[in-house]
């Protein structure tokens, strides 16, 4: 089966795994990451970190705009309300 | 009443919840306002770094946005959602800012991602392509993560940490997809790009913040 398609080399495969999490890598490329990833334990914890990094990523709080900033956006509105 | 107008089953038309939100904002209600605005100032900033670099004056234009859509509130006929002609707002206000600055607009940089590689992993972590047994293959390869100091509050200042040194574009997509949780549609409509090259500035972006774990959780432990 393997003979048909040329092997991922683990650096190759690195740069398919947004792709893969995304879910839109084409078949092939599917299924040639999943064999590589069935013998390769480095590759899988890379594709591990790479899903911790987006949980983890996903619990930062946001870049905020300052207090004073916050505190101008509210005069606009009060001053636009009286227009 | 004028409710009614923005009720279009179509996609990207201004939604039931848009035209309440719309119609509170026509009324002055400032509750709604800061609503708003504390919803959306973070991605605001975001998209608006991509076109001015200091953050002083992305405030600048975060509130000029504002100021733009209350202005303009009453004239608008819900054909987009809120949501992108807010941002359709921010993007105009940007570019004209960056124009008056004398700064070239990034568009390579939205357009075209790809045409300077920038690898996931350094080469050296790879043993050479001309290696007789295991070309390509993980030289030093990742370690898995202990898990207890991953969820700790430090892991996620490194996390903020390395979003801020990305290039502006890689900010922008890792902050609306990842941090906000923005979806591949929006993203895209929101910064003008295709799939294709928001997933590059993703895959950029979050290759980048993992290589910094990665590097923070090798010294600390």
């Amino acid at each position: 089966m393997t003979g048909e398609f040329t092997q991922l080399s683990c650096q190759e495969l690195v740069e398919l795994v947004t792709d893969y999490l995304e879910g839109v890598l084409p078949e092939g490329d599917q299924r040639r990451l999943e064999e590589h990833i069935a013998g390769c334990d480095g590759c899988r914890d890379y594709i591990e970190q790479m899903r911790a990094t987006v949980a983890l990523t996903s619990e930062v709080r946001p870049a905020g705009i300052t207090p004073e900033a916050e505190d101008a956006l509210l005069a606009v509105f009060r001053d636009w309300k009286t227009t | 009443m004028t409710a009614r107008r923005y009720s279009r089953g179509v996609d990207q038309v201004a939604s039931v919840d848009d035209a309440r939100l719309i119609e509170a904002l026509r009324e002055r209600n400032e509750e709604v306002f800061e609503r708003l605005t504390r919803e959306y100032n973070s991605s605001l900033l975001r998209v608006a770094q991509i076109y001015v670099t200091s953050r002083a004056v992305a405030e600048e234009v975060v509130q000029e946005t504002w100021l733009g859509v209350l202005n303009g509130i009453e004239r608008f006929e819900g054909r987009s959602s809120l949501k992108t002609w807010v941002f359709r707002i921010l993007t105009n206000i940007a570019k004209t800012r960056a124009q008056r600055e004398g700064r070239t607009l990034p568009f390579s940089a939205l357009e075209r991602p790809g045409t300077v590689p920038e690898p996931a992993v350094g080469p050296e972590r790879f043993l050479p392509p001309d290696h007789d047994r295991w070309p390509g293959h993980w030289a030093a390869k990742p370690e898995p993560w202990p898990e207890d100091r991953l969820l700790a509050v430090e892991s996620r200042r490194v996390v903020q940490d390395a979003i801020e040194a990305l290039p502006a574009t890689q900010r922008a997509v890792i902050s609306l997809r990842d941090v906000e949780g923005w979806s591949s549609d929006e993203t895209c409509n929101t910064l003008g790009l295709t799939e294709t090259n928001q997933r590059v500035l993703l895959h950029r972006a979050r290759s980048k913040v993992r290589q910094a774990l990665e590097n923070y959780l090798a010294e600390a432990s």
